[in-house]
This record gives C-alpha cells, sequence and structure tokens, in this order.
C-alpha cells in the first residue's frame, strides 16, 4: 500500500494533442535524418549514427507515447533494468566473438 | 485507483489498481522485448562476422518501402496515443476514430509487407531457393534474419490490430470509459513496443550499407 | 492470535467456500490463488514421478557395461525426457509455482495475486505445454532424442518429434514468464500497510529476485526454441553450420536462459530454507539484509556466467577467461546465504522437527553441488569433465539435492497449512533418512565416476566402472523407497491426519495468522504489519534468562 499514496491525482494526467504530434513531427524529421544519412558514405560511422537515431526515437516514444515521463519512477527504473540486461546479453556473447 | 473512489470502498471488494495493471503490462513488454532482443543478439553476431555479405543484401531492400513503413507506424503509434487523451477528456467518438485509424494503418503496413515479400520471392529469395542457396553464407544469413525478424515483427502487427479491434468493442460498449481507461493504456503500450521494435530493424535492414 | 480463533469458527476455509463453480469445475477454473497452488501440485507431482521412474530405468539400465534392460535409442530417449520433465516441468515450476502461488499473497498479507485470472491461465499453459511434451513421445516419429538442451545442429537434423517437444517447452517458457509478472506486480501492489520492503519475509525476496529471471530471461530460450523450430519448418539459415550459421551461437542463446535458470531454480528453495531456519531455531534470521541483497545478486551475477557451460566448444580464450571469473563471483552470495543460515542456528533453541531435517539435508547437498560448480567453473579441470558423470553429479546436487530437498522442506513445513492436518512424523522422518541415504549413494558415485572419466550419456561404458554404477544403483533405490514412503505418509494424512492448529510450529509470518486451511479471502481484515518477519525475541529473551 506504499506505494499507492503516489497516485492520488496523478491519474488525471493528460498529454494534449499538440504536444503528440509535435513529437510526431520529431519522429518523421528522424527518419528523414537516417534515411538521408544513409545515402551518405560515412563508412564504420554507419551504424553508429544509425543506431543512435534509432535509440533518440525509441526514447521519444517511450517518454512521451508510453507516458513514462509521467509513470512512478519504478517504471523508469524497470526500463532502465530490461535495457541494461539485452545490453549485457549482447556485450557478454562478444566477449567471446569480438576475440575468436 | 483515484482518489474519489476511496470513500465509496466496499468491504471485500476488490480494490482497483490501475497502476499496478499498467505495471503488468510494461512487464510483458520487457519480455517480448528479450524476445526480439536475443534476435538481435543474433544479428549483431552475423554482422560482425560477415560485415561484407550483409552490406550486400541490404542493398537489396527497398529502402522506400521500408521508410513509407516507418512513417506509417509512427503514425499508427501517434494515433493511438491520442486516443487516451481522446477517452480522458469524454470524447469517445473520436477515440474510436482515432483506434480505428491505428487498425487501418496496421493493415497499411502489411499491404505493404506483403508486397515486399513477394517481390523477393519473384526475384527467387526466399529461403532455400536456388538463388540463395547459390549466394555467399553471410547473404544467407542475412535473408534468413530479415525473414524471420520482420516475419515475426509482422505477426506482432496482427497481434497488436486485432487486440485494438477488441479495444475499439470495448469502448463502443462502454467498458473502457473517461474513469476507467486501463484497457486502452494497454493496449497503446503494446502498439508502441511495436513500433519500437520497428524503429530498430528498419536501419538495422534498411539502412546500414 | 485471537482474531484467527474467531475467524476459524466463522468462515468455512477456501476448499469448503461455496463458489459459483461445482466439482472439477470449481478447480479448473478457479482464480483462488492457493487452490491454483494445489493444482500445479497435484500436476507436478504427477510429471516428478513419471520422471523419476525414467531416471528409476535408467539406473537399471547402468547395471552392466553392455546394457541391461533397453535398446540404446530407448535409452537417448529416456535421459531426453527425464531431462526435459524434470527441469520444465519439475524443478523450474515447483517451488514459485507451488508454493509461491499458495504463500507468497498469505505472506504479504493480500487476497490473492494481482492478476488472478492470469494465474489460472498460467496453469492451463503448464498443463498444455506438459500435455504437449507426453504425446510427442507417442506421435510417429518416436520421442525426441537431443538430450534436453536441444544443441544444434542435431536438432535440426533428427526425425524424432523435437518439434513439439520445442513447442511444449516454448509454452513452458511463457507459463513462467506469466507467473513471474504476476509476482513481481502482485508484491510491488498488494503488500499490506506497513510491510515495507524490509519486513517481507526472505521467501518472498527470493520470489522477487526469481520472477524478475523469468521475466527477463526466459523470452531468450523462447525465441531461440522458436528459430529452431522455423529453421526445421522451412530451411531458413540461423544456425544451420550447412548455411553459414553458427552453432555455438545456438549454444550460447540456450545457456544465456538456461543457466539462469538454475537459479530460478534454487532461489526460491533459498528462500524455503531462510523461512525455516528462523522458525526450528526459535532465532530471529542472522544479516536479513545480506540475505535480501544476496538474492537479488544472485539473479543479477546468474544472468552473466552462462557460458561456463561452453569452454570445450572453441571460444575465444578472453571469453573463457571473463565467463570463468565471473562464474567464481556467483558463488559469494550463495556463501552469503549459507553462511547466514548458519550463524542463526548458531545458539539457536534447535527443533529437529522434519522441516528443518530436511533444510540440513539441503545445506550440507548444496554446498556439495556449490563446491563442485567451483571446480567446474575453473578452465583447466572443466576441460577434463566436461560432458562427464561429474558434471551430471554436480547438477544433482544443486537440482536434487537442493532445490528438490528444498521442495520435501517446504513441503513439510507449510503441508499443516496447506491441508490442515498433520502427517506422521515417524514415516517422515525415516522418509527423511533413507531419500538422503540414497540420494548421497546414488550421487557420490557419480563424482567419482566423472573424475575418472566416464562420460555422460553413454548407453555403454568400460567394465572397470562397473562397481560405481552399481553402488549409485542400489542408492537409487533407497532414495525411491524413501521417497515412496514419504509420499504415501503425505497422501495418508489428506484423510487421517490430525486435525492442526493455525500455527503448529510457532510461525510469526503472516501465513501462520489465519486459520489452516486458510478461508477464501485469507485475511477477514487486510493485517496492519509493525515489526519484521522473525521475531523471536521472546524465546531469545527466555534463553538468556535461563542462561
Amino acid at each position: 500500500m506504499t506505494e499507492h499514496a503516489h497516485q492520488h491525482g496523478e491519474k488525471a494526467h493528460v498529454v494534449g494533442y499538440g504536444q503528440y504530434i509535435l513529437i510526431w513531427a520529431g519522429l518523421m524529421g528522424l527518419t528523414g535524418t537516417t534515411v538521408a544519412l544513409a545515402g551518405i558514405e560515412l563508412g564504420r560511422w554507419v551504424i553508429i549514427t544509425a543506431l543512435t537515431i534509432a535509440s533518440v526515437k525509441g526514447f521519444l516514444v517511450l517518454n512521451i507515447f508510453m507516458h513514462l515521463r509521467s509513470e512512478d519512477r519504478t517504471f523508469r527504473l524497470f526500463v532502465l533494468v530490461a535495457g541494461v540486461v539485452l545490453l549485457i546479453f549482447i556485450c557478454l556473447t562478444f566477449f567471446d566473438y569480438a576475440f575468436r | 485507483m483515484t482518489t474519489a473512489a476511496i470513500p465509496a470502498h466496499h468491504e471485500g471488494h476488490v480494490h482497483r489498481d490501475d497502476e499496478g495493471s499498467r505495471m503488468g503490462m510494461w512487464l510483458f513488454l520487457f519480455t517480448e522485448l528479450i524476445l526480439f532482443g536475443g534476435m538481435f543478439v543474433i544479428y549483431a553476431v552475423y554482422r560482425f562476422s560477415h560485415p561484407a555479405e550483409f552490406e550486400l543484401g541490404s542493398k537489396e531492400l527497398d529502402t522506400l518501402v521500408g521508410t513509407v513503413n516507418t512513417m506509417v507506424l509512427l503514425t499508427s503509434s501517434l494515433t493511438v496515443a491520442m486516443s487516451i487523451t481522446a477517452i480522458q477528456r469524454g470524447n469517445k467518438k473520436f477515440s474510436l476514430l482515432l483506434v480505428g485509424i491505428t487498425i487501418a494503418l496496421a493493415l497499411v503496413f502489411l499491404v505493404n509487407k506483403y508486397f515486399e515479400w513477394s517481390h523477393k520471392f519473384s526475384v527467387g529469395l526466399y529461403p532455400q531457393s536456388p538463388e540463395l542457396l547459390s549466394r555467399p553464407q553471410g547473404e544467407i544469413l542475412y535473408f534468413g534474419l530479415y525473414f524471420v525478424m520482420t516475419g515475426l515483427h509482422a505477426l506482432h502487427v496482427i497481434i497488436g490490430a486485432v487486440v485494438l479491434a477488441v479495444i475499439m468493442r470495448f469502448i463502443s460498449r462502454d467498458i473502457i470509459t473517461k474513469d476507467s481507461f486501463v484497457k486502452l493504456e494497454a493496449g497503446a503500450l503494446y502498439w508502441h513496443l511495436v513500433d519500437i521494435i520497428w524503429i530498430f530493424l528498419f536501419p538495422l535492414f534498411y539502412l546500414v550499407h | 492470535m485471537a482474531t484467527s480463533v474467531v475467524l476459524a469458527g466463522a468462515e468455512p476455509d477456501f476448499y469448503h467456500t461455496v463458489t459459483k463453480r461445482k466439482g472439477i469445475l470449481s478447480w479448473i477454473l478457479t482464480t483462488d490463488h492457493k487452490r491454483i497452488g494445489i493444482l500445479y501440485l497435484g500436476t507436478i507431482l504427477v510429471f516428478f514421478h513419471a520422471a523419476v521412474v525414467l531416471g528409476f530405468l535408467m539406473r537399471l539400465e547402468m547395471l552392466k557395461p553392455e546394457g541391461a534392460l533397453v535398446e540404446p535409442q530407448t535409452y537417448n530417449t529416456f535421459f531426453t525426457l527425464h531431462g526435459i520433465i524434470m527441469i520444465f516441468l519439475f524443478v523450474i515450476p515447483i517451488v514459485p509455482a507451488v508454493f509461491g502461488n499458495f504463500f507468497l499473497p498469505l505472506m504479504i498479507g493480500a487476497k490473492d495475486v494481482f492478476f488472478p485470472r492470469l494465474n489460472l491461465f498460467s496453469w492451463w499453459l503448464f498443463i498444455a505445454g506438459g500435455i504437449l511434451a507426453l504425446t510427442s513421445v507417442f506421435l510417429p516419429g518416436g520421442a525426441a532424442d537431443t538430450g534436453w538442451t536441444f544443441y544444434v545442429p542435431y536438432s535440426i537434423r533428427t526425425t524424432t518429434n523435437v518439434i513439439p517437444a520445442l513447442l511444449a517447452a516454448f509454452i513452458l517458457g511463457f507459463s513462467s514468464i506469466l507467473t513471474g509478472l504476476n509476482f513481481i506486480t502482485t508484491i510491488h501492489r498488494m503488500r499490506a500497510p506497513g510491510m515495507t520492503w524490509f519486513k517481507m519475509p526472505l521467501f518472498v525476496w527470493a520470489s522477487y529476485a526469481t520472477s524478475w529471471i523469468q521475466v527477463l530471461a526466459t523470452p531468450i530460450i523462447g525465441i531461440t526454441l522458436l528459430l529452431v523450430i522455423i529453421e526445421r519448418l522451412f530451411g531458413v539459415g540461423i544456425f544451420d553450420p550447412t548455411l553459414g550459421g553458427d552453432p555455438v551461437l545456438f549454444q550460447h542463446m540456450f545457456w544465456m536462459y538456461s543457466h539462469p535458470a538454475v537459479y530460478i531454480i534454487i532461489l526460491p528453495a533459498m528462500g524455503v530454507v531462510s523461512e525455516i531456519i528462523p522458525v526450528f531455531a526459535r532465532r530471529t534470521i542472522f544479516g536479513y539484509n545480506f540475505i535480501a541483497y544476496s538474492s537479488l545478486a544472485i539473479a543479477f551475477f546468474g544472468s552473466l556466467v552462462w557460458a561456463h557451460h561452453m569452454f570445450t566448444v572453441g571460444m575465444s580464450d578472453t571469453g573463457m577467461f571473463v565467463f570463468s571469473l565471473l562464474t567464481f563471483l556467483v558463488s559469494i552470495p550463495s556463501a552469503i546465504k549459507i553462511f547466514n543460515w548458519v550463524a542463526t542456528l548458531y545458539k539457536g533453541s534447535i527443533d529437529l522437527d522434519v522441516p528443518l531435517l530436511f533444510v540440513l539435508s539441503f545445506i550440507v547437498q548444496f554446498s556439495i553441488g556449490g563446491f563442485t560448480g567451483l571446480m567446474l567453473g575453473a578452465l583447466s579441470v572443466n576441460i577434463h569433465v566436461t560432458d562427464t558423470y561429474f558434471v551430471v553429479g554436480h547438477f544433482h546436487y544443486v537440482m536434487f539435492g537442493g532445490t528438490g530437498f528444498g521442495f520435501f522442506a517446504a513441503l513439510h513445513y507449510w503441508y499443516p497449512k496447506m491441508f490442515g492436518r498433520m502427517y506422521n512424523k515417524g514415516a517422515a522422518k525415516i522418509a527423511w533418512l533413507l531419500s538422503t541415504i540414497g540420494f548421497n549413494i546414488l550421487y557420490i558415485p557419480f563424482l567419482i565416476l566423472g573424475y575418472a572419466g566416464m562420460p555422460r550419456r553413454y548407453y555403454h561404458y568400460l567394465p572397470q566402472f562397473q562397481t560405481l554404477h552399481v553402488v549409485a544403483t542400489v542408492g537409487s533405490w533407497i532414495l525411491v523407497l524413501g521417497l515412496g514412503i514419504m509420499f504415501v505418509n503425505l497422501f495418508l494424512a489428506l484423510r487421517n491426519g490430525a486435525k492442526t492448529s493455525a500455527n503448529p510450529w510457532g510461525g510469526e509470518t503472516l501465513e501462520w495468522t489465519t486459520p489452516s486451511p486458510p478461508p477464501l479471502e485469507n485475511f477477514d481484515e487486510i493485517p496492519v504489519v509493525t515489526k519484521g518477519p522473525y521475531d523471536y525475541s521472546k524465546y531469545e529473551k527466555a534463553a538468556q534468562e535461563v542462561a
């Protein structure tokens, strides 16, 4: 019950249409950017830029569309844990493959 | 649960806790995330060991179709997010319309995907095809992953669309209302996750060449 | 205590509450966490006994070097099924699904889990997966012969029923995920007023850590098994080496889940041990915070060590070094738990009752399992004993000697609460003695055999190994006798056991404040928690006065 105390009054949180549309426009812009950048020869940076832009887009969707910003802190911690675990799986696998 | 309901709390009545319901949904989304995450591990390893073949493979995908589908999914995420605002403001019809648009966009995505796949099939690119088997192993892996990952993603789009269709029914029957819309929130969360996975699939398959 | 006496007179227990549905439907369509716990117990015990029979037959087969009983292909099927059933249908679900379901809500002062209908759905998935696993045996094509690990490329090539077996494991994994998700939400949202995180019983902490592994690691095996199915059906190149795939990558993915699964298996049993020891030592648990945090630490570090199953497959040296090092790190939180349990017993007023006896077996056997695990984690030793009986002995010490005995302990500890009756303690003690002796006679030879070079899964073996094989087989007979006495005793007590009070052991956690068995809604009034879970200060004070 301790956590129940947090939610009183918070429930009424309504995100306006305008803010959603703004974020959507940003996401479309980022999509355009990443496609445009793909046309340029960036060498080894190509995957880094592509994944960075994808991460920014993911962050926007998580925070605004999925309301992570207005959720309890626990939820953000959860997402962090899930993301870190996935990252660890990938990194540790590469302790094998990167040194073959 | 809102503050208003606490005085009306009945003995032995089940306490409603929307935040808890959303927590359960988020935990479920993690399992979906890790499910695709496993495939991202495989992608990373094979891309690392076959960089040249992966580049060649990605050049054969149609960036335009991929970009259009990305925009379609982003827009569908917008509409489903707005549908929550609509229901919160008591605008049932607009909310229904927005969820309906989301489902329609899901169908657009699937139709695009269908044409994209059938084009690949028509040029002889499908698992075990003589054309594919004649290529270097890295390309077989690339197209294997392409079909499996986009295929499983498409399956999730279908599941998401079905979930949203059920939710439309709930809205029209007033099971989802201005005061109780956690089911819509859960459905929307699922839909956004499908979008996020595509946000990563798109550059990894279409753009990094 | 006073309230529970009043309650006992006023409300029927959950077996006798009149519900909407009657008869069998009131069970298989129930959303009551207690009934679901009992459902799991019944079904899992059926699977367990089937797998025990398979293990028993395997031991008979190994009596003679040239084989004594069955054809080689049948033997392959035996160890595959024994593994699949024991892992996916017994040790993984047994403690969380049975005791987690029944007791987690009671221990945190809740009326049910957060998603009761999802809980029922998990059980149905479990049944579906179990039935699919069993039918795969009898379908044309023959039972899967891959071993429970489903290693490619053999699992892609073999003509046996691998797809149904894979699908069964996939469905069972999904069931496990949903249970974990339900428990995490329940623990976060439904604790009784006053029950802060550090007033939770340690079994709840262990379940919490386990649930996180279930949610975050299980999907990996889900997708991996699904990919093998897709590969078999459509010939897509993912793991198949003829198409460029890397079978070692399959092993990485497989163990990415299946090693953390070891901690899904052992953590809840450790939680049980942490519950039982303070009750029977009449002492507050030593180092509560350490035990609580070590559960989380085990869950975390346990997820980083999977590739120690693969030291001989040709990984990079860097990979081997890193994974070996991380493996040694997991032993720290495990050791913290052992030390704290022993320290709790120290100077306690120990009551050597049945549950504690099983716990003591657990501690010794788990320690042997842990130490042999450290030997296996060392690269130089590992190369020699990989895929030998040493490995088999090691993980049976952890899985059976640890979790199996933890399950027996939990069953004997919570039996009076679940069924409202007490079993015959004399028979239970004989069962404990026989199963502990039998277990060790069975598996100590495994460790020696493996060290001498006896490979696992072999149908024939060299004559010089026969003596130890015979000893192990005799051990299996004693063990089976002990298990037989244990379960007959518990089964008879369902009807004939003496009625028991709300709190026969003198436990201080919340489940003992309800009548035995509890009423449908658990608590008439949600309790308000003011003290820690193992407050035995009155006993400690009395002990000091006596001294």
